[in-house]
């Protein structure tokens, strides 16, 4: 360890103790200023974190399910109860009604003597009714009701009131379900049901509704505590994640849980994300490598040809060859850097510009004809062969310019003496072809072809191949005609001809526009 | 020819008016937006030529106050956005040629002196140059009084050629206005088209008329 370390590991020591809120000196006051601090930070981290976890969603939806499920609950029993109270009562209304029949039976048959002896026996049993039968002034005859509440006896019918029985010591009232009747001979008969045992049954289902909901709601709230810190958790780890990416990491791929989740599937999408992020970056990275190498060195080349010009020219008409050379080296190095730019626009999807619907049979006629006496001069003979109708939608210019590309190679290496070569007529076929749904713009030339291990590699920027290196070019042409074919959701495909080469354009096939445009 | 350069880069837009004088032109420059528009407004000129991006006022928004004042004169723009669609804007916004950085002076003044004379009007129905004759209606061609069998592309080219007779013609404005495309090809197919026309046209005359500028592009022209 060198002394410099020395001093940054105390350093860092240092740096560890104020993050971790000791003391730095061991005075008390100070000692329990920083104890203090701590603590009331500890407590503000803990808050937080609680709000943080009352704050997600998963909370959110566990409460309201949760008071959706209490209310629920709630009116499941107090329906419950109330049904319980009326089937009570009704069973209450049908005993009473028999007894009522049995006792007016009984005094029908036997009169009132009967009828006395019968509710004198009746209220002896264990849980019996309530017995009453006074006469028509209100004088207790028979019956175990000892006091009731006034007006009770006048009318006949139901009645719910308080009473009390003859033999009770205590002095609280009971509430009762009674019917009274009036009898022939002015005799009143009173026949009940004490109520306890139907509030008694109200209040267990009142009490144990109250707790089942307190249940509920505790139950309930600790789990959606638990779903949201086990949500957040990963939603935590997620975040985490994306820092260090955003940090620049741009290899770190989101944890995937594999339960196939709402969470799992946004993961996966987020990683098909970068992993698109991180390809456009290559690219990126790829374009400024090749500008480094492929745009320095003509600026080179271009610079020492001025110095030496500089340094070497004597004469007017060496100065002005020089410079000459100089403004074709500077136009080249132009072309080439559009190409570039183009490339770039055209893969980054911002080179649409004005798409319309075309026949792609007029770009087809229109670059062969454009290339028609170029190729005559070299010796090649340029067909077209198209039928009208292979609609297409995207940007006529960059059609063209990527078919123009195409051609221009297949001028460039299928000239004549490659021909001949193998035994062909010297052509160039530049066709429009349906290929259900697609379209392919196709150049097929007699040339040496390109092996089918070296496609792949043909496509890439500046990437020339050893047998085309003496030709003038920039080795950029395949890549745009690619770029653009991938902007216009097709590709360009390269082919044996046998021998030769056969590229195209593989395009998306639209419907044809109305009828009035494309007649 | 008067023109108004619009150009924040003064080391280019010295050398731009220089060169412009130098073939007999008077140029003006204007460092900003404002003042460009400004001059454009109070001055004649025959021609503008507008740098896109410019401090204080862009050009496209100098051409549109400029031709929603009604003032027409023609206006080049010059811009390092050279793609398709930037120019599209540009026309869009009315200007009436565009030119993307960096680009030849052959190639500006070309554009120039065809916008200043295309603004004086040359509509004819017949061209005339020495004993060429092209009649855009019939669409006939004669040299000599002796007819000259032109495709429809080649007509289409001698007859932009016979538009500017006298004027430089560069391979670009061809490309652009024959065959309506405006990317590089590559190779210089419009050289092959060129001396195809000329073997239709020349061939067999004492006195050609259809001649190469070398480091500009083509003119078609008496030259008695």
């Amino acid at each position: 360890m060198t002394a410099n370390d020395l001093v940054l590991a105390r350093n860092s020591e240092v740096v560890e103790k104020q993050r971790s809120g000791q003391p730095l000196e061991s005075s008390d006051a100070e000692h329990k200023r920083v104890a203090q601090s701590w603590l009331a930070r500890k407590a503000a981290e803990r808050t937080a974190a609680l709000g943080k976890l009352l704050r997600t969603t998963a909370f959110k939806l566990t409460l309201v399910y949760l008071t959706v499920f209490a209310l629920f609950a709630a009116f499941l029993l107090g329906y419950f109860a109330w049904n319980t109270r009326r089937l009570i009562n009704e069973q209450i209304i049908e005993t009473v009604d028999t007894e009522v029949q049995g006792l007016t039976d009984q005094y029908r048959q036997g009169g009132i003597r009967r009828l006395v002896f019968a509710i004198e026996a009746r209220s002896r049993r264990p849980g019996s009714s309530l017995y009453l039968l006074t006469t028509a002034a209100g004088e207790g005859v028979a019956g175990n009701v000892g006091s009731l509440a006034t007006g009770i006896l006048d009318n006949p019918g139901w009645f719910e009131t308080v009473y009390r029985r003859v033999d009770e010591q205590d002095a609280s009232d009971h509430h009762a379900l009674v019917r009274v009747d009036q009898l022939p001979g002015g005799f009143h008969l009173l026949v009940g049901r004490d109520l306890e045992e139907r509030e008694r049954l109200f209040d267990v289902v009142l009490s144990a509704g109250r707790w089942s909901v307190a249940i509920v709601v505790v139950l309930g709230l600790a789990g959606g505590f638990f779903v949201a810190r086990r949500v957040l958790r990963r939603i935590d780890a997620m975040t985490e994640t994306t820092r260090t990416i955003m940090q620049g990491d741009l290899h770190e791929r989101l944890p995937v849980g594999g339960t196939g989740d709402e969470l799992d599937r946004l993961a996966v999408n987020l990683n098909a994300m970068l992993e698109r992020i991180e390809a456009l970056m290559r690219g990126l990275k790829e374009v400024s490598d090749n500008i480094a190498h492929d745009l320095k060195t003509p600026l080179t080349r271009l610079r020492n040809r001025c110095e030496e010009a500089l340094r070497a020219a004597q004469s007017e008409t060496q100065y002005r060859r020089a410079l000459e050379s100089t403004i074709e080296e500077s136009d080249a190095l132009i072309r080439t850097f559009n190409a570039l730019l183009m490339i770039a626009r055209a893969e980054s999807g911002q080179a649409h510009g004005d798409m319309t619907t075309f026949d792609a049979v007029e770009i087809v006629r229109g670059i062969g004809d454009l290339y028609e006496p170029l190729a005559d001069e070299k010796g090649l003979s340029l067909k077209v062969e198209a039928q009208s109708g292979a609609w297409m939608r995207g940007n006529r210019e960059l059609i063209s310019q990527a078919l123009a590309n195409l051609v221009d190679n297949a001028i460039k290496y299928g000239a004549s003496g490659a021909a001949e070569a193998n035994g062909h007529p010297a052509e160039i076929l530049l066709k429009a072809t349906d290929r259900g749904d697609r379209i392919l713009l196709s150049v097929a030339d007699r040339g040496p072809g390109i092996a089918e291990s070296d496609r792949g590699r043909v496509l890439e920027r500046f990437v020339r191949l050893e047998q085309s290196r003496s030709e003038p070019g920039s080795g950029l042409g395949l890549s745009l005609a690619s770029a653009i074919a991938r902007l216009h959701g097709g590709e360009l495909i390269l082919e044996d001809n046998h021998p030769g080469l056969v590229s195209g354009l593989s395009l998306p096939r639209v419907a044809a526009p109305l009828p009035s445009a494309s007649a | 020819m008067r023109l108004l350069i619009i150009e924040d880069d003064r080391d280019a837009a010295d050398y731009l008016a220089k060169a412009f004088r130098e073939v007999g032109h008077v140029a003006d420059l204007a460092a900003d937006g404002e003042e460009g528009l400004a001059h454009a407004l109070d001055g004649q000129y025959d021609v503008l030529i507008v740098d896109r991006m410019l401090p204080k006022l862009d050009g496209l928004s100098i051409i549109g106050t400029l031709r929603s004042k009604g003032v027409e004169t023609p206006a080049l723009i010059l811009s390092a956005l050279g793609q398709v669609d930037d120019r599209v804007k540009g026309l869009r916004a009315g200007g009436d040629d565009y030119l993307s950085k960096p680009y030849s002076f052959s190639e500006l003044l070309a554009r120039t002196e065809v916008l200043a004379r295309r603004h004086g009007g040359r509509e004819e129905m017949v061209y005339r140059v020495g004993d060429l004759e092209l009649d855009r209606l019939s669409h006939r061609v004669t040299r000599a009084d002796e007819e000259v069998v032109l495709q429809p592309r080649e007509f289409r080219l001698l007859e932009y050629l016979m538009k500017h007779a006298g004027q430089v013609v560069t391979r670009t404005m061809l490309l652009e206005n024959v065959w309506d495309y405006h990317f590089d090809p590559q190779t210089n197919v419009i050289d092959v088209h060129i001396s195809r026309l000329r073997s239709k046209i020349d061939k067999g005359f004492a006195q050609p008329l259809l001649h190469t500028v070398r480091g500009a592009g083509y003119m078609i022209r008496d030259s008695k």
